[in-house]
């Protein structure tokens, strides 16, 4: 067990736009409503997966919809803590503590309000990893844990408990419910007992997301590039150093799509790098040559400081240094790859670790 | 015949010139700004009546460019006390207002807040009726306590209806007290566009003072001169609007200098690299307007996103130190010895090495009494290209495709660059582009702008985009342009991700003439 600090509210929202590989939402406003809590109801215990008990019940708690909208209609403390009463009230039994769904981008950081407001604590572990854009894309989903019930919650005092077949029934019922509640909503699923989060949760990543806050926002005693000693930290690879010189999005069935290219400068002159993303940057390409695929991570740098650039921020002429880094080892599963492998988002590759790709290149 | 005056306010120096009907150049002036600005502004229009010899009489109008909006706010002197209003509830309670920002501008400002019923979705749909009791209760309690309100509603860029009620009983409850509404300021992004809000709100002492001392300054110099005031876009609004909006006034600097360059080179499209002092500003010259930044901005440290322009800043300028070490490695900046370049800078017998004298070394420049002699000219060649390397990387930075582009040089730094520049079509350095900044500020043209979202359920795009243009081309007319050249500029829009592919976000600006009446 730890404290969160506010320190720690700020590194995570960094480390949380690195693991959010363009998408996820900007983590500025979990920032503001986490750093409010701490504010309020004092620094928030932070569990580590093995102090779980096993009976306890651990209940993940997101926001769901645009971003665009989360940003104007911005959530309440009430919304917030809404959907993780109603899931007690369904399954009968108080939560034990909170904890993110996925540690990418604005998600990191919404259950701290609500686990501040109802004087529990967080679990250091999340279901992803990363950011991925929908909700079955979860390690509980690969171990087979059901998505019943799930909640969702808006700022009028309305929630519905939906009990969905399997994860992406849950999705999609829940994305129709979050258009009729005004585009955002507040939601908890895959709510399961601590012996399940124990082996099905990625451990440590709250504290991952802060080691990279950290690493990028703090100069080491050496001198050492901060890019260069992300790279270490991630077991990473520098795909490479340019600028950007081109970016396309469209906008298809609710999602940003589209690619930017990346021209080496320095001692990648000469090299053209294609990143695919949907949301998230989630292929990596030079020429045919695949060099990184989802799941596995690709992430956008500025080249100087280090700072992530999401989707949105991707301007012509921005110096880059683009990495990729290993996904948790769940996703490199069968049923890991066919959830959110390339061709599930699309893309006529087959999936192969980055490590692999990477085989005697420029770590 | 009628002349106009322009004048920009820059940190180092106020700029004026003086201009025809024309718009041809009949005098130019330069004083030091002064720490209360106004000093600086007095000077310079005195300066200027006393070069040109045409009768005060003759003036018609007067357009300023000023850094006061900003300065209050850097120094968070003036700023009025806000009684800031979100109609949020139930939404938007998890954040309070002014929660990001610096606690000393947090003080300055006053923390008179309440969050009370109302808001819209985003297509428009209610969140919350307004509580009419509940707004004058609020209303009731900052009373006597504050000096502006500032009013924020959940998604009222797509629909201000509830905005402008609140501004209707603030005006029964506290008549005259001026009234910011988010809507008209800033776009999608709740906090963001309520802290540019409460800005705005606080800022109009300030700029109330602004338009009087200069109103006064032209009265005691016998000008008749109408009044404008340069904005952020790289128009003008009268002094009436101004009073509004003074937040719009924050940035105009750069604008003015690509506005100018733009007149002074006729060209529409080119990047403009502003040189001063201590750094290089480079703007984007688009459709013969400032490029807009696309992200959300950082004003004294709070998070906005009203529109500012899309300004690079690179630590080189005139003064910039220039350190050669035992191994000779070269290093330039980003410290530099600014305004006492005269003093300190080696060509001029001081003990500095400055980005001057490598240009001084190393090119067919020369200042009359500069004197390069005793430096060493291989090592200012290094110099040199670094230098010229590091706008160049800069410049790439700002273009938006490969092509190559025209370069307009501005500003007194200009000297700086003297040969090719990789990337630049060609480097043009106009005619007065010493007072392009001033020359920008005094051209004259008038903007609107509309933000909405449209959703695009019953109404086709084509009708969202023309409902769009007509709330432009209004604001323009409101802003003081002739109605019959008023165009629009441009048009964006942004589909909403995640949503169900038919609500849209866009963004139009109409531009006109100055009502020259």
């Amino acid at each position: 067990m730890r404290w969160l600090t506010e320190e720690s509210i700020e590194h995570i929202a960094l480390g949380a736009a690195v693991l959010g590989t363009g998408g996820g939402g900007d983590p500025y406003l979990g920032k503001l409503m986490a750093l409010e809590a701490i504010k309020t109801y004092g620094p928030i215990k932070l569990l580590s997966i093995e102090e779980l008990a096993d009976d306890a019940l651990i209940v993940p708690l997101s926001m769901m919809g645009s971003p665009t909208i989360g940003v104007e209609k911005i959530p309440s403390i009430e919304e917030l803590v809404a959907p993780l009463e109603k899931i007690e009230e369904t399954l009968g039994q108080k939560a034990a503590a909170l904890m993110p769904i996925e540690v990418g981008g604005v998600n990191s950081l919404v259950p701290v309000l609500a686990a501040a407001a109802k004087g529990l604590p967080l679990v250091d572990a999340d279901a992803m990893g990363r950011a991925f854009p929908e909700s079955q894309m979860v390690t509980f989903y690969l171990d087979g844990h059901s998505a019943d019930p799930t909640v969702l919650a808006d700022e009028k005092g309305n929630t519905v408990v939906i009990t969905p077949k399997d994860g992406h029934w849950g999705e999609k019922l829940a994305r129709a419910i979050t258009v009729q509640m005004g585009g955002s909503s507040t939601v908890c699923d895959y709510a399961l007992p601590g012996s399940v989060v124990k082996k099905s949760a990625i451990p440590g990543t709250l504290t991952k997301s802060e080691e990279i806050g950290r690493l990028l926002l703090h100069k080491s005693g050496d001198g050492t590039h901060p890019i260069k000693r992300l790279l270490a930290f991630l077991n990473g690879y520098k795909l490479l150093t340019g600028k950007l010189t081109d970016i396309q999005r469209t906008l298809t069935g609710g999602f940003t799509r589209g690619i930017c290219e990346v021209e080496g400068i320095h001692d990648d002159a000469g090299r053209v790098v294609t990143l695919h993303f949907q949301n998230e940057q989630l292929l990596a390409t030079e020429g045919e040559k695949p060099l990184a695929i989802t799941p596995d991570l690709i992430a956008i740098l500025d080249v100087e400081t280090g700072q992530p650039i999401t989707t949105e921020g991707l301007r012509y002429g921005t110096r880059v240094t683009v990495i990729a880094f290993p996904c948790d080892p769940k996703w490199r599963t069968k049923k890991g790859i066919e959830t959110a492998g390339p061709r599930y988002f699309g893309y006529p590759v087959e999936y192969e670790p980055v490590e692999k790709l990477q085989e005697g290149g420029g770590k | 015949m009628s002349y106009r005056i322009g004048i920009d306010v820059g940190g180092t120096n106020t700029d004026a010139v003086l201009l025809d009907h024309r718009l041809h150049v009949i005098a130019k002036a330069k004083q030091p700004t002064t720490e209360d600005v106004m000093t600086g502004i007095w000077k310079v229009l005195i300066a200027i009546l006393e070069e040109s010899a045409i009768s005060p009489g003759e003036i018609g109008y007067a357009m300023l460019g000023t850094t006061h909006c900003t300065n209050a706010i850097v120094e968070r002197k003036q700023l009025n006390k806000v009684g800031i209003i979100r109609l949020c509830k139930p939404a938007a309670t998890a954040v309070p207002p002014l929660a990001a920002w610096p606690d000393d501008l947090k003080a300055a400002v006053g923390e008179h807040h309440y969050l009370v019923a109302g808001g819209y979705e985003y297509d428009g749909t209610l969140i919350s009726e307004l509580d009419e009791n509940e707004i004058r209760s609020a209303l009731e309690a900052m009373k006597g306590n504050v000096k502006s309100i500032a009013v924020t509603g959940i998604f009222s860029p797509a629909r201000a209806e509830q905005e402008l009620k609140v501004a209707r009983l603030a005006h029964d409850v506290m008549p005259g007290v001026p009234i910011s509404l988010s809507h008209q300021i800033g776009s999608i992004g709740l906090l963001e566009r309520e802290n540019a809000t409460i800005l705005n709100a606080a800022l109009q002492t300030t700029i109330r003072t602004v338009v009087s001392g200069f109103r006064e300054a032209l009265s005691k110099l016998g000008i008749p001169a109408q009044i404008f005031i340069g904005q952020n876009d790289g128009t003008l609004m009268e002094a009436d609007y101004a009073i509004r909006y003074p937040i719009l006034t924050i940035g105009c600097g750069p604008t003015n200098s690509i506005r100018g360059a733009s007149f002074l080179s006729g060209l529409k499209d080119a990047l403009v690299l502003d040189i001063g002092g201590t750094t290089s500003d480079i703007g984007v010259l688009s459709n013969g307007f400032p490029r807009q930044s696309a992200i959300a901005v950082d004003v004294g440290g709070i998070r906005t996103n009203f529109r500012m322009p899309d300004i690079l800043s690179v630590g080189l300028g005139g003064g910039t130190i220039i350190r050669i070490d035992e191994q000779g490695a070269i290093t330039v900046g980003p410290d530099s010895v600014g305004y006492r370049l005269l003093q300190e800078a080696r060509s001029f017998g001081g003990d500095t090495l400055t980005a001057t004298d490598v240009v001084l070394a190393v090119t067919d420049t020369t200042i009359v009494g500069a004197d390069t002699s005793d430096l060493d000219s291989d090592a200012c060649q290094q110099a040199y290209n670094r230098m010229i390397e590091k706008l160049e990387v800069a410049i790439d930075q700002m273009k938006t495709s490969k092509e190559p582009v025209p370069v307009i040089l501005t500003g007194g730094g200009s000297i700086l660059v003297n040969s090719r520049l990789a990337g630049a079509s060609e480097v043009i350095k106009p005619d007065h582009h010493d007072v392009a900044n001033a020359i920008g500020a005094a051209l004259g043209t008038i903007s609107g702008e509309a933000e909405n979202i449209y959703a695009l359920e019953g109404r086709t795009y084509e009708d969202a985009v023309e409902a769009a243009k007509q709330q432009a081309i209004g604001n323009a007319v409101e802003a003081g342009a002739v109605p019959a050249t008023v165009e629009i500029v441009s048009v964006e829009d942004v589909p909403l991700a995640y949503m169900p592919g038919n609500s849209v976000f866009i963004k139009v600006k109409a531009v006109g003439e100055l009502d020259a009446k």
